[in-house]
């Protein structure tokens, strides 16, 4: 059928990601609160093995750890309704607000890594499909593959050897000057550099040998038009899907990194908090976590529409 | 004369979706499409795109199903897909696509693709199979030095042969070609439209023919259906569709077959493009495009009619220049 | 002097030569059909003169238009012919067009690109250039992307942008083979109009001789990367010399022949990494003897003034009788 359009209204669209969107957040909170009470005993964690059995019993009584899961569930589904997160079994400070105290540390890292990704990947692997088969491409192609084969925790390794322990340049963990901030940023970035500038090159590859990019050349367009203005526009598309992901995981990406570097973020804050058992933390963490990803797909998928008017919900024009 | 294959009133309605919260539009690719096939006849239908004539092959398979109608082969209805039936039905009624690339497996021989139809249907067993494939290849003229071969390791007019071996594997009675030689050079097209036409007189195998090709489709077809979206709009003998088609749509079509030697003058050239069958012109369909439409072809949609012996078409016109007496 | 003339070229990919030393001229305003199947360098022919193939490929030879010689040229020399002097339009419209683009502004590209038109003044004119060439309701139709409109329109709006550089010579690389027959016939039309209109040249290739005898005035018939053929249209339709031209007219099923038996030209087109040393369609070849087989023929003028590459061309007139102007329309 030659004649199909994708139409209906931008509206429906919207809602019908938005409905999405909120479904997977509420599997994610389900799945996470079940998890957590099915993995461990937090009164026993939080107080000890040596803890008396009468405490135990208290502190469980006073969480409502004793209720039946389902109570328990139904409880924390109509505080989350009216905005209450829980407060923290350890110092009973409320969950939000120590969540929301360590985005900004996190941001400190995982931004500047987001534009290292993204400067350095993207051009990285445009260059390398506008020069197929040259020693710079090649480079690339090594680089990107070295950059996510190898997992962080050993590109942090090996740097804190290399700049910390060998040369003595920047301090191997904690957050007191920009300096600190300079590895953990670095490790995390090498990863990402290297699935931008892989998926950058092949979008460019594959948009420049569509007949649209002869069609231009043949109109007398210079080269550079050409990819600033034809080719460039088309292989975002597949790019921005990969970026989406990177600007989604911006809170949530530093767990390894933080935990080497001992940066006080929002991963380091996660990993003592489910060490801990500290319910109500966690679980406010990944409902912070999940949010951020759905919406950044949501960010995504209008993207989509905006970069590519055969993706727009548009009625047929006929 | 009873016939092999016979369509009534075939009807198929594809829904397009149009958002979450619209109601999808109802399309009718194929539109009260009744024809018959007698056995060893070869029926061309030709038509552009949108016409609706890929979904009708389909439909005489079994292949979509008929939102409306029946069809009928051998005298018995055509089970519905998918059932034991149906499945023993199908190594009677074979397929041959377009693309041959598309429709072959990459990673098999091509011996094994053509034998492949006889192991599905349990028809022969290992020996056989290989001495089948043999004598099928020797048939549509591969050599026997290609069956380990694969695919991409043929030209397309080898590769439409192998589809061709694998859909005669068989002994179908009828198969459906849709647009069989598009894809393949004049010269090869040859080839393949001769193999076509002698495999179809040594084993008196029924043929629909599916083709926007005219010049193939009167080369090999005894009987040529028109359509026009959706509809058939006109259907007579090859000869009297090429020499005195009557519907003005007909007469364009076979006007802008780009023949060597005729200039552009003596062509009719249709305005406009062919319909979207989403937005179906009130009327008669073909009305906007029509270069000789009168009032009622806008509100009226002309029937079904015999214009002459086994010729008949669907138009105002026609009906009305056919009733001088009365006038 | 021809406006534009190529003399020995060649082409190859990874080594293996596809162009075989082409030599070709092109006059003002004249229509050159080229046709072959698919593989013999029709396009690449083409796509050559103007640079328009990617790096691995290696060109040699020389292609001059108005005595300015393009083969090895700047950069900027052949992005000013490219469009401006010389346009193209390609086989597939709607693939050819940029899908995210409005198709209004991709005209208007190359109007700033060779007139130096901006803003308003492109706008305007890119709507006038559709509605010459038939674009119902150009100024609405010039805000749409190529994805609205069907395959006839997007081969409009090609030609349009084709236009917009004014160009003196346009290449037409099966412009209507993706197309709808009403369709075809109605771009075919547009093309004669608007050559009749500007005076422009036109290079028509294709692999339908139907389409090529209907908008050219000379033809030339390439096989494996060489021209075997060439000549006036009316003189070579109807009566083709070469083998294979001969043998592409009979394998072509004629609408007037009923269900007679088609004459094909047997085995398939040869492979470019082996060729033979001899004329490469001898072993397809009906008249061919062992001294085709080994020698290579050159292609030389002939006393009717058509062009032949052939030891044993075919004499007599044709008993498929292509001749111009016999059959009457079929619709008349």
């Amino acid at each position: 059928m030659s004649y199909v359009y994708r139409s209906g209204h931008m509206l429906s669209f919207f809602l019908s990601r938005m409905l999405r969107a909120a479904i997977t957040i509420l599997l994610v909170m389900t799945f996470a609160f079940c998890v957590l009470r099915l993995s461990g005993d937090p009164a026993q964690i939080l107080l000890g093995p040596d803890a008396p059995q009468d405490a135990i019993e208290a502190f469980r009584e006073r969480w409502g750890l004793n209720d039946p899961i389902v109570v328990q569930y139904w409880a924390y589904l109509k505080s989350l309704w009216s905005l209450d997160f829980g407060v923290s079994m350890r110092d009973k400070s409320p969950a939000l607000q120590l969540v929301l105290e360590r985005i900004p540390t996190t941001l400190q890292l995982t931004i500047p890594a987001l534009i290292l990704k993204v400067g350095i990947g993207i051009p990285a692997g445009v260059y390398a499909a506008l020069h197929r088969q040259s020693i710079a491409d090649r480079g690339v192609i090594m680089m990107a593959v070295f950059g996510f084969t190898i997992p962080s925790f050993v590109v942090g390794l090996l740097l804190v050897l290399i700049f910390s322990v060998t040369l003595g340049w920047l301090p191997s963990g904690g957050q007191d000057t920009w300096m600190h901030g300079i590895l953990p940023t670095l490790t995390m970035s090498i990863g990402g550099i290297g699935i931008l500038a892989r998926f950058s090159r092949s979008a460019m590859i594959e948009v420049l040998g569509q007949p649209y990019i002869r069609t231009a050349s043949a109109k007398g367009m210079s080269w550079r038009d050409v990819v600033w203005k034809h080719a460039l526009p088309n292989a975002s598309v597949p790019i921005v899907t990969i970026v989406g992901f990177m600007i989604g995981s911006l809170i949530a990406g530093a767990v390894v990194v933080e935990t080497i570097f001992s940066w006080p973020g929002v991963g380091r804050l996660l990993v003592v908090s489910v060490s801990n058992r500290d319910l109500a933390v966690v679980q406010c963490l990944l409902l912070v976590i999940a949010g951020t990803m759905v919406l950044a797909n949501l960010a995504v998928d209008i993207m989509y529409g905006w970069l590519d008017p055969r993706l727009r919900s548009k009625s047929a024009a006929h | 004369m009873t016939a092999l294959l016979e369509a009534r009133d075939l009807v198929r309605v594809y829904e397009i979706s149009r958002g979450l919260w619209k109601k999808p539009t109802l399309v009718r690719a194929v539109d009260r499409v009744s024809l018959s096939l007698s056995a060893g006849e070869t029926l061309g239908v030709v038509g552009e795109s949108g016409s609706g004539k890929s979904t009708l092959g389909r439909m005489l398979l079994g292949i979509d199903p008929a939102t409306e109608g029946q069809v009928v082969f051998d005298g018995q209805p055509m089970p519905a897909m998918g059932t034991t039936e149906w499945r023993r039905l199908r190594a009677q009624m074979q397929l041959v696509f377009q693309d041959p690339l598309a429709a072959l497996d990459r990673r098999l021989s091509i011996a094994e693709q053509i034998g492949e139809p006889l192991v599905i249907h349990g028809l022969a067993t290992k020996s056989e199979v290989k001495e089948r494939v043999a004598e099928l290849m020797s048939a549509v003229g591969l050599r026997s030095d290609q069956a380990g071969r694969y695919p991409h390791e043929l030209s397309g007019g080898q590769r439409q042969r192998v589809i061709i071996a694998r859909a005669l594997a068989t002994e179908p009675r009828l198969l459906v070609c849709d647009e069989p030689v598009s894809a393949l050079d004049v010269s090869i097209q040859a080839q393949v439209v001769n193999l076509l036409r002698d495999l179809q007189e040594k084993h008196g195998i029924a043929m629909v023919f599916i083709s926007h090709d005219l010049k193939v489709v009167r080369n090999i077809t005894d009987r040529v259906a028109v359509m026009y979206l959706g509809r058939i709009v006109e259907e007579a003998s090859s000869d009297v569709i090429f020499t005195h088609p009557q519907h003005p749509y007909t007469r364009a079509l076979v006007s802008s077959v780009p023949v060597p030697g005729r200039k552009l003058e003596a062509r009719i050239i249709l305005q406009g493009e062919p319909p979207n069958p989403a937005r179906r012109p009130a009327g008669c369909a073909f009305h906007p495009r029509c270069p000789v439409v009168l009032p009622s072809c806008r509100t009226s949609a002309p029937k079904l009619g015999a214009v002459g012996t086994g010729h008949i078409a669907a138009c105002h016109l026609i009906a009305q220049s056919d009733a001088p007496l009365v006038a | 002097m021809p406006f534009i003339s190529i003399r020995d070229l060649r082409v190859a990919f990874d080594g293996t030569q596809v162009l075989h030393g082409v030599n070709l001229d092109v006059a003002k305003g004249e229509a050159l059909g080229l046709v072959g199947e698919s593989g013999c360098g029709k396009s690449v022919t083409w796509l050559a003169a103007l640079g328009l193939l990617p790096g691995t490929a290696r060109v040699t030879g020389s292609v001059t238009l108005d005595g300015q010689e393009l083969c090895g040229a700047s950069r900027s020399t052949l992005e000013g012919v490219r469009g401006g002097r010389v346009a193209m339009i390609f086989q597939d419209p709607s693939s050819s067009l940029n899908p995210v683009i409005r198709v209004g502004r991709q005209i208007a590209e190359t109007l700033r690109i060779h007139r130096g038109l901006m803003g308003d003044a492109a706008r305007l004119e890119a709507i006038r250039l559709m509605d010459m060439v038939g674009i119902p309701d150009a100024r609405k139709r010039s805000d749409t992307y190529p994805h609205e409109l069907s395959g006839g329109q997007c081969q409009r709006i090609m030609i349009a942008m084709a236009l917009a550089g004014e160009p003196d010579l346009l290449i037409a690389d099966e412009p209507t083979t993706a197309l709808d027959a009403t369709i075809q016939a109605q771009i075919l039309d547009l093309l004669s109009a608007v050559r009749a209109e500007t005076g422009m040249a036109m290079v028509f290739i294709s692999h339908d001789l139907g389409a090529v005898s209907q908008v050219c005035d000379r033809i030339c018939v390439m096989y494996a990367g060489r021209i075997v053929e060439e000549g006036r249209i009316d003189a070579t339709f109807g009566n083709p010399r070469h083998p294979y031209t001969r043998g592409l007219f009979d394998a072509i099923p004629r609408l007037e022949g009923g269900r007679e038996r088609l004459v094909p030209i047997h085995g398939t087109v040869p492979d470019p990494r082996n060729l033979s040393n001899g004329c490469a369609f001898s072993p397809r070849c009906d008249r061919a003897t062992d001294f085709c087989r080994s020698n290579l023929p050159v292609l030389k003028p002939q006393p009717d003034g058509r062009f032949l590459s052939c030891f044993h061309p075919v004499t007599g007139i044709s008993k498929s009788s292509c001749t111009s102007g016999q059959h009457e329309s079929a619709a008349a």
